[in-house]
């Protein structure tokens, strides 16, 4: 090597700068996260944004159009559609990053020990994994939920077991892989314990897998809650979840579609904008594709 | 020679690894000691175990049997509370600057890692005062504290390894291969600085490498393995006059001299290395030996003292008789 | 030098690489050359643009991000960098062949060793498979593998015969000039010595000529008629290899001879260089060695030095020490 970062140096890029800049680079990207901190905003100021409460009934006005008063019009019961897309995007929200926090803890923490300690712990783990993967993830989760019961905590509980083992084999990945490191190997001559090897130098060279594989997971937690709301697992009424509400809107699509397009339309532009996201990521904390 | 006793005391040192051809032999019994204040110079090609050997000196692989003593002390029979006190005693600098270093750590935070994982100081403001010494020493640039290992090249890579080994002030370093990974004119100012520093603290050093020209130009014994086994141990110059070993004369007679006109009679060895994982009995190196007898096949040579400080395991050593051709 | 017909004549070449810091200068004014059946050594450390200026002859120099900004590179008299792909094509394996430092990437593991000869074969050659397969077999003798194991992978070989079916590959069709880049160092020192004895042997049967790239001035002294010695991107000193060892111009030179820890010799400390090679994308000024120089002089700063003949065949490209005959006053 050279003298070549000599006016650089101290001044690295080091983390988030760095990401953000390289992940400007794709505008897919870009866009992603935009609509993400939208939604986000949207989430945590939907009281202010909010024209009505999620669970305003106003039965005169039940099955209108859009207007002005009601931007997405409203449902069977009055209730204008555009505020339960705005409380509903909480939910999921909530539902998405919760979910994917289960799901990142417990699997991450039962990777990195099968990754590390190797042996029995390993197969102990990844067999128990391998049970969990070989049900489809969706009958997993509706077992769960079921067995749980109804409502928004259980549901976030189920999405996340079911999409525990996921991380558990990334992580296990990047830690065998790193677990043979030369730096790993000094940090145990300086008389480092394991958990702080794990923790300190193992753990955070496995992020860049995992931030991806996270942003795609919170799409997917969406799209699972969704899909149990959807068949009455999981939050009850008059909660307004995006799942749910395309659910209630069922029975009306052919005369008042525009019940089931928006709440749609709403999952469909969140899931998008994640997967932008993910994929931008993944190509910005890839080190090797830096040229 | 002031004191007699040595520093550290290797007995009959073997590592196995289990594998599905069989018991690999890295390491199959070997002795040497080394005193206070030397260099003991490690070479051989790959697979002669040279690193792994390294490696279990200071028990950062666990030994399949022997002995090593540190002052009398046999370490691998400590506690792991009493080796992780032995650890800052016993260092070791790696051989890929790249590999070596976590690249989520800044230079100051590697350096660091040693101090804090064994609380040496309690303030941070007397933890940066020693970090600061310690680049000073080893030839960093303060301003490289910030710095992270990827911006920085091989060679200042390297140092930081070096820092890092120092920071507990050993008295014993491994360093296994620490400058093969560098190019030439860098390699230069590491062994000069490594020179400089043993000059400085007194620092015991096993130095492993490959390359012959570098070993005799930092150690004071040399010990040559092939195979798990030390072929040779002696003092650098006599190893390099009289070669003693038939392994250790082919060794010094391939190596490119960089010098017109000095064509020597090479040695070419025939085949390759033969594979560590359940070796025969004889002698290992028979196979490709220009001298071998029957009784190699047989018998495995013993290293033993043909004169005082010179060491040999061949069952001919200084009566060496070209084996008739097939 | 200027009546004999040159092999290999590159006249001031310069290879560039667009990226995202800078524009990287891998290659600045080369000029180098080669006469037919010689060796020459092309010594430098890592980034001093060795590979690139092969890549270069081969016409494989990655575009993007690589481009070749000027110059010529002249092969029995034509010029490479303006023939068309397909040209180039057949002269690569055919006329000029390259040998790569890795043999355990070079090779593909799932072809048999004789069929991966064979494929250079039948490229430049208008043959019948089972005659390139023939020719395949002869190959592997020459390079000292028995026949019987032609029909082995890859894999089945250790570092050092792979690397001899490589440079069997190589030979194939008996190219004119075979570039070899760094063919050992990644090979044991016993088994360096097998595979360069082996290219001796191959030398007195086979009449190509070689460009051995290398940072090992131990392999140049065996193996070379005329050695290149370079540094970011030029070629700072290029003579006959006994005035070389005997008597180098250039302080860089000089000082990559202090570096190397000498096997008959009991220095206690070495003289090293200072610093580090340059940025490839912000060169210095004049005499890109000047600021690690000990000779350095203002002038040094400011001027590009040019090669300068200090006697016959050796050219060093420094004002300072580079004078001619200076050798003869020591």
């Amino acid at each position: 090597m050279n003298e070549q970062t000599e006016k650089n140096i101290g001044q690295s890029q080091h983390g988030l700068r760095e990401i953000f800049k390289r992940l400007s680079r794709a505008p897919l990207a870009m866009i992603g996260l935009a609509i993400v901190v939208v939604l986000v905003f949207t989430a945590v100021f939907a009281d202010y944004i909010a024209p009505f409460g999620y669970a305003d009934q106003d039965l005169m006005a039940a099955f209108e159009e859009p207007s002005k008063a009601h931007l997405f019009g409203t449902d069977e019961f009055g209730r204008d559609i555009f505020s339960r897309i705005i409380y509903g995007s909480r939910i999921s929200l909530q539902v998405g990053f919760i979910a994917v926090g289960i799901a990142v803890f417990a699997g991450g923490f039962l990777g990195a020990i099968a990754g590390y300690y190797g042996g029995k712990a390993d197969n102990l783990i990844m067999r128990a994994m391998d049970v969990l993967l070989s049900i489809p993830s969706i009958l997993l989760a509706i077992a769960i939920a079921a067995s749980l019961g109804p409502g928004l905590f259980n549901l976030m509980i189920a999405v996340g077991i079911s999409s525990t083992p996921n991380y558990a084999r990334i992580v296990r990945g990047s830690v065998l892989s790193i677990r043979n490191q030369e730096f790993v190997e000094a940090a145990k001559a300086v008389g480092s314990s394991d958990l702080r090897i794990i923790l300190k130098h193992i753990i955070p060279n496995c992020l860049a897998p995992i931030i991806v594989q996270a942003t795609l997971g919170v799409a997917i937690a969406i799209l699972t809650a969704a899909g149990l709301s959807f068949i009455g697992l999981g939050i009850q009424p008059p909660i307004p979840e995006w799942g749910a509400m395309l659910s209630g809107g069922r029975e009306y699509i052919r005369d008042y579609a525009y019940m089931t397009v928006f709440p749609g339309l709403a999952i469909m532009i969140t899931i998008l904008a994640l997967n932008f996201l993910g994929d931008g990521l993944r190509d910005a904390l890839d080190p090797k594709l830096k040229r | 020679m002031e004191q007699t006793h040595p520093m550290v005391e290797v007995t009959n040192l073997k590592k196995y690894f289990k594998t599905k051809r069989g018991m690999l032999h890295a390491v199959d019994g070997v002795s040497f000691t080394i005193r206070k204040g030397e260099t003991l110079g490690l070479v051989g090609e790959s697979g002669c175990g040279k690193s792994t050997l390294g490696r279990v000196m200071i028990r950062l692989l666990d030994a399949t049997g022997g002995e090593v003593k540190f002052w009398d002390e046999d370490i691998l029979t400590y506690s792991p509370r009493k080796m992780k006190d032995m650890r800052r005693k016993v260092q070791i600098v790696f051989q890929d600057p790249y590999s070596s270093l976590n690249p989520r750590l800044s230079v100051s935070e590697l350096i660091a890692e040693p101090l804090l994982v064994n609380r040496v100081y309690p303030s941070a403001a007397e933890r940066n005062r020693k970090i600061g010494e310690l680049m000073d020493t080893v030839g960093l640039a303060r301003r490289l504290m910030n710095a992270y290992p990827h911006e920085l090249d091989g060679g200042r890579r390297q140092r930081i390894g070096i820092a890092r080994s120092l920071a507990l002030s050993p008295e014993f370093i491994v360093l296994d291969e620490p400058v093969s990974a560098l190019d030439v004119c860098i390699q230069a100012q590491i062994l000069n600085l490594l020179n400089s520093l043993q000059k400085q603290f007194g620092y015991t050093y096993v130095f492993i490498s490959h390359n012959l020209s570098v070993v005799k130009h930092v150690s004071d014994r040399i010990a040559v393995m092939y195979l798990g086994k030390i072929v040779e141990l002696s003092d650098y110059k006599s190893l390099f006059v009289e070669p003693l070993h038939p392994y250790t004369q082919a060794l010094l007679s391939a190596i490119p001299l960089p010098k017109f006109g000095k064509k020597r009679d090479r040695i070419i060895l025939e085949g390759d290395v033969p594979s560590p994982i359940e070796p025969p009995e004889g002698c290992r190196f028979q196979g490709r030996c220009p001298y071998r007898q029957d009784v190699c096949k047989e018998k495995t040579p013993e290293l033993r003292e043909l004169e005082p400080g010179r060491f040999v395991a061949c069952h001919f050593a200084r009566a060496l008789v070209p084996a008739p051709r097939k | 030098m200027e009546d004999k017909k040159l092999l290999l004549d590159i006249q001031d070449l310069s290879i560039h690489y667009v990226v995202e810091s800078g524009t990287v200068h891998a290659v600045e004014h080369l000029n180098l050359s080669l006469a037919p059946g010689e060796n020459l050594g092309f010594v430098g450390e890592t980034g001093a643009g060795k590979t690139t200026t092969a890549l270069g002859i081969m016409g494989l120099v990655p575009n993007p991000p690589g481009k070749v900004v000027s110059g010529k590179i002249l092969f029995e008299g034509e010029d490479l960098l303006k023939k068309p792909e397909e040209q180039m094509r057949s002269i690569r394996g055919g006329k000029i062949a390259m040998i790569f430092q890795d043999p355990m990437t070079s090779l593909n593991p799932v072809i048999t060793v004789d069929k991966q000869i064979a494929e250079m074969v039948l490229l430049h050659n208008d043959v019948t498979e089972q005659q390139a397969l023939e020719r395949a077999e002869e190959m592997l003798e020459l390079v000292g593998i028995k026949r019987e194991r032609a029909r082995d992978y890859p894999h089945q070989f250790s570092g050092g015969m792979k690397q001899r079916v490589v440079i069997a590959i190589a030979l194939a069709c008996n190219p004119t000039l075979l570039i070899a880049d760094e063919p050992t160092t990644a090979l044991d020192v016993t088994i360096q010595a097998q595979v360069l004895e082996l290219m001796h042997e191959l030398r007195r049967k086979i009449n190509t000529s070689l460009i051995m790239i290398t940072h090992d001035l131990g392999i140049v002294a065996e193996m070379c008629d005329k050695v290149a010695i370079m540094y970011a991107g030029k070629v700072v000193e290029y003579a006959p290899t006994e005035a070389l060892f005997t008597h180098p111009g250039h302080p860089y030179t000089e000082g990559l001879f202090n570096s190397i820890p000498d096997l008959d010799s009991d220095e206690e400390e070495l003289k090293v260089i200072q610093g580090l090679m340059p940025d490839p994308t912000n060169l210095p000024s004049g005499c890109t060695f000047h600021p690690r120089c000990p000779y350095a002089v203002e002038a040094c700063s400011k001027d590009v030095p040019p090669m300068v003949e200090i006697e016959p065949g050796h050219f060093v490209a420094c004002p300072v020490r580079g004078k001619p005959y200076l050798h003869l006053g020591k």
